[in-house]
């Protein structure tokens, strides 16, 4: 009854291009931000920045990358996992051989380096489409996390390529506590936020779109098929990069090649896929889901094997999330393979008729 | 040379095993257009359910025989529940469904065989072959040789099925084009319920073999990952492809194996070792940036 | 009439394009004058889209010149062409399913956007200029094609007729010299064919764009037509204005069978 645009109307075609054209929504988002940034840090405990909140960020960051790249470009990548590891690993080698680089300026240098390894492994898209393109990311995936472990030089030459991420120091301000880091990492993924939708609303993004659903048209009408396409591969790798780079600083702390393993790729694509593919709140929800799953299922599965008197093992309780896990893809692809964006999509075109539908 | 040629031989054979996932690979994107991520689950799935049999009692034949009808009731299921439910989406949407089906099926696979490491003994034994020793020098695994001809006479068979039968063309006609394939009469979802079961039987197969040189654990569907780039190399339509790509790059990552790390430790020092794991990928990486089709596939020209 | 035909602005001399063994076209030779409306007939399988797809880059002939402004062309991709003022519409509609009409058409305007990926990241400077400034030039389509009720739709929710409607409306963002249209009314009903022989008539007309359409309806070619190129087996078996190529025994036969 309250979500209503009637009477909002446009009067320039700027107002009509708002990211959030209809009233009721530009406040909503004002709300939210407003508790992100003061109300959370007021009320979350330490357990809920650590563990979830500042996890749920990062991944919804790298989730956004790979939604510019398979979501809005049409390329399927396998790969998201080892883009982070080099931001990761970039981001701590600047910090480590620039002496006084600005740590955020580190992050930048992260996301640019991951940049560049994407474009490179970017390139076959040129000829190839498709699957054939997921596998050729594989070689990414595995080739990355082999080099960071085997050349000793880009971890400082620690055992098996572990490495600690430096302080983040900022204007004097060292961000120590787990609110600090949290606020830092919500200031850069709301900036990057913004920007990739600025982008994929622009004429870049209408450039991808147009590659994805129709190659040879987009080229007939002026869009260059390989800068397209290698600027997909070159915006998402940074904001992986970036993703890892905070992975590495604000989250774990110290991280090892092997952790930006396959099933981190996977567990980024399942963001997507049920967050919603082509639509950045959809990378935010599908994070989201992701990581709360395992959560809410620890709680679950015990009290439900107790109730109905069965053992269940830890291992069991894996397993099952494992297969849980493919079943919700399965079923997500099947019954609503925009995502959950699309079902908030469609609940806020209900709610803008509600209650008189006609 | 000898030692190259042990190397060369042990490549060539570990690629059969390749080749005969690939397979599967092959079978159902032939017959279905769907690229199935699971085939390397479904691999792991296989070997444990002819373990799972055994432990419960079954000689191994019963346990063969039982396995094979898993596979089959799955592959069924797999057509019934998942795939014919997503007849009109993109391959891509196709494509991520079978790596939900992948998860699901590492999840359920040791929720109901178990997950520990097991063996499993088909009754050949792993050990250099002694005629071959003696003559030449040459270590061969006779485990190894018995393996390539189980799979050699598996191929054989599907390409005589595939050629001969009249579910065989049939399954060309699916192939070719579904809507012709439908309109003349021919029942489009029994095809594809019979390819998934072939393409069970091919795990099965590829299970007992690997499950029995490796043991039967998770391993497998990592190992069973690798049968991707020798898709790309053989071309994803192509049986023959399958085949030779498998050996190129079972021979060549090994032989990248041993030779490439000491040259990388003379120059940057420091243990280059586990190249096996990538050098696959990125061979096929670089193959593709020269024939994209692949040594087999075919070409297609865009038509606008 | 401010319409005034003017001199040769494509000259295809011998152009003859093969796909493996298989011969798509073979020595055609036809010119095209700026501001008129050059048809392109001929049965099914005559090699009509093939030699749009020639005119415009997308497939590079073996053998033959293609004379652009008294220049000879390089070979060129189609962006190149796009950037000399080609745009075309597909026989099978190619637009981009998952774009709304507007955002469709705005892509006809790409290549007069300048603006960096940062500008465009921050919606900043000529991000922000051009993106208004362009919105402007699309409405202009939009209301040129009568289109403004669907301009938010998805293209993939839209009836054949306007998607036909708005590829066309894609290529006239691009403001072409040279519109290409394959088969632009296949598939309509009448009224349907009426207006878009009226958007045809009124583009080349009002903007002096020239048209080469390729067209199975023989009323619509043989009346908007100014002259007629009729291709047969990937040969040219006529060219003229209608009347001489209604006339041509040649072309009757190919149309109509001949007498044995």
């Amino acid at each position: 009854m309250f979500y209503r645009e009637a009477g909002q109307f446009k009067t320039s075609y700027g107002a009509d291009q708002q990211i959030l054209p209809i009233r009721q929504d530009r406040i909503g988002m004002v709300v939210l931000l407003a508790v992100a940034f003061l109300g959370v840090p007021m009320f979350a405990s330490e357990y809920w920045f650590s563990a979830i909140l500042i996890p749920f960020l990062i991944f919804a960051l790298a989730a956004l990358g790979l939604n510019i790249l398979t979501g809005y470009a049409g390329q399927l990548s396998l790969g998201s996992a080892a883009f982070m590891a080099v931001g990761a690993y970039a981001a701590y080698n600047f910090q480590l051989r620039i002496e006084g680089i600005p740590i955020l300026v580190s992050f930048l240098l992260g996301g640019v380096v991951a940049a560049g390894v994407g474009i490179l492994f970017g390139l076959p898209s040129l000829r190839i489409k498709g699957f054939y393109l997921a596998v050729a990311t594989l070689a990414a995936q595995f080739f990355i996390v082999w080099c960071l472990t085997k050349f000793p030089w880009l971890s400082n030459n620690s055992s098996s390529g572990v490495i600690s991420a430096q302080k983040i120091i900022i204007f004097g301000h060292e961000f120590n506590s787990p609110q600090d880091k949290y606020l830092l990492v919500l200031g850069i993924v709301v900036v990057l936020a913004l920007a990739a939708k600025n982008l994929v609303r622009g004429n870049v993004g209408r450039s991808w779109m147009a590659v994805r659903d129709m190659d040879v048209a987009a080229e007939v009408i002026g869009f260059r098929i390989m800068r397209t396409k290698l600027t997909a591969f070159a915006v998402s790798s940074f904001y992986c990069g970036v993703a890892g780079a905070l992975y590495a600083f604000c989250y774990l702390g110290s991280v090892e090649p092997d952790g930006f393993s396959l099933e981190l790729s996977f567990k980024i694509l399942f963001m997507i896929i049920i967050g919603g593919v082509g639509s950045i709140l959809g990378s935010f929800v599908g994070a989201a889901f992701i990581l709360l799953l395992p959560v809410l299922l620890d709680v679950l599965l015990p009290a439900l094997s107790e109730t109905l008197s069965l053992p269940v093992d830890g291992a069991s309780i894996s397993h099952i999330q494992t297969m849980i896990f493919g079943a919700l893809i399965m079923f997500f692809l099947i019954v609503e393979p925009h995502g959950l964006a699309r079902l908030w999509q469609i609940a806020k075109e209900k709610l803008r008729l509600w209650p008189f539908p006609h | 040379m000898q030692f190259f040629f042990e190397i060369l031989i042990g490549g060539l054979l570990s690629g059969v095993m390749y080749s005969l996932v690939a397979l599967g690979f092959v079978l159902i994107y032939k017959a279905s257009g769907v690229f199935n991520f699971a085939q390397g689950a479904m691999v792991y799935f296989a070997a444990l359910s002819v373990v799972g049999c055994m432990e419960k009692g079954a000689p191994l034949w019963l346990a063969l025989i039982l396995a094979f009808f898993i596979m089959l009731l799955f592959g069924m299921a797999t057509e019934k529940f998942v795939l014919r439910k997503m007849v009109n989406q993109t391959p891509i949407s196709l494509f991520m469904a079978t790596i939900g089906l992948t998860f699901f099926v590492e999840g359920f696979a040791p929720l109901v065989w178990g997950h520990s490491v097991r063996g499993l003994d088909i009754g050949i034994v792993d050990e250099p072959i002694e005629s071959v020793l003696d003559s030449l020098g040459i270590v061969v695994s006779r485990f190894d040789l018995v393996a390539a001809l189980i799979a050699g006479l598996l191929v054989t068979g599907l390409a005589l099925f595939f050629q001969y039968t009249r579910v065989g063309r049939a399954l060309r006609a699916v192939a070719d084009d579904h809507q012709a394939a439908l309109s003349i009469g021919i029942p489009l979802e029994r095809i594809w319920a019979i390819v998934w079961g072939v393409a069970g039987f091919v795990a099965l197969v590829a299970g007992m073999l690997w499950g029995a040189r490796n043991g039967v654990q998770f391993a497998l569907t990592f190992t069973a990952l690798k049968a991707l780039p020798v898709l790309i190399l053989g071309g994803f339509t192509s049986v023959p492809g399958a085949i030779v790509g498998g050996l190129i790059i079972g021979a060549s990552e090994k032989l990248a194996e041993v030779y490439i790390p000491p040259v990388m430790q003379a120059m940057f020092g420091g243990n280059f070792g586990g190249i096996e794991g990538w050098f696959p990928y990125v061979l096929a990486l670089l193959f593709l940036l020269v024939r994209p089709e692949g040594l087999f596939g075919e070409k297609h020209i865009d038509r606008v | 009439m401010a319409r005034q035909i003017g001199e040769v602005i494509v000259d295809l001399q011998n152009i003859s394009l093969r796909f493996g063994g298989v011969k798509a076209l073979t020595d055609i030779s036809f010119n095209i004058r700026e501001h008129e409306i050059r048809s392109i007939i001929g049965p099914n399988g005559a090699g009509k889209s093939s030699m749009l797809n020639v005119i415009n880059g997308v497939y590079h002939p073996q053998e033959g010149k293609i004379i652009y402004r008294g220049e000879e062309r390089r070979k060129m991709e189609p962006y190149e062409a796009a950037g000399q003022g080609f745009a075309r519409t597909f026989q099978n509609i190619a637009l981009f399913k998952g774009m709304s009409v507007l955002d469709n058409l705005m892509t006809g305007r790409n290549l007069k956007m300048k603006a960096t990926l940062v500008e465009q990241a921050f919606f900043w400077g000529r991000a922000r200029n051009e993106e208004l400034e362009h919105r402007k030039k699309v409405e202009e389509v939009i209301d040129f094609l009568e289109i403004q009720h669907i301009r938010k739709t998805p293209v993939g929710r839209l009836p054949y007729g306007l998607q036909k409607r708005v590829e066309l409306g894609r290529a006239l963002a691009a403001e072409p010299n040279l519109l290409l249209l394959d088969e632009p009314m296949a598939g309509m009903n009448v009224e349907e064919k009426q207006d878009m022989c009226r958007f045809i008539l009124d583009v080349n007309d009002q903007f002096g764009t020239t048209i080469v359409l390729i067209e199975h309806d023989m009323g619509v070619v043989m009346d908007i037509s100014d002259r007629v190129v009729v291709l047969d087996y990937g040969k040219k078996i006529g060219d003229g204005v209608p009347d001489e190529v209604k006339n041509n025994p040649e072309v009757i036969a190919a149309y109509l069978g001949t007498q044995h």
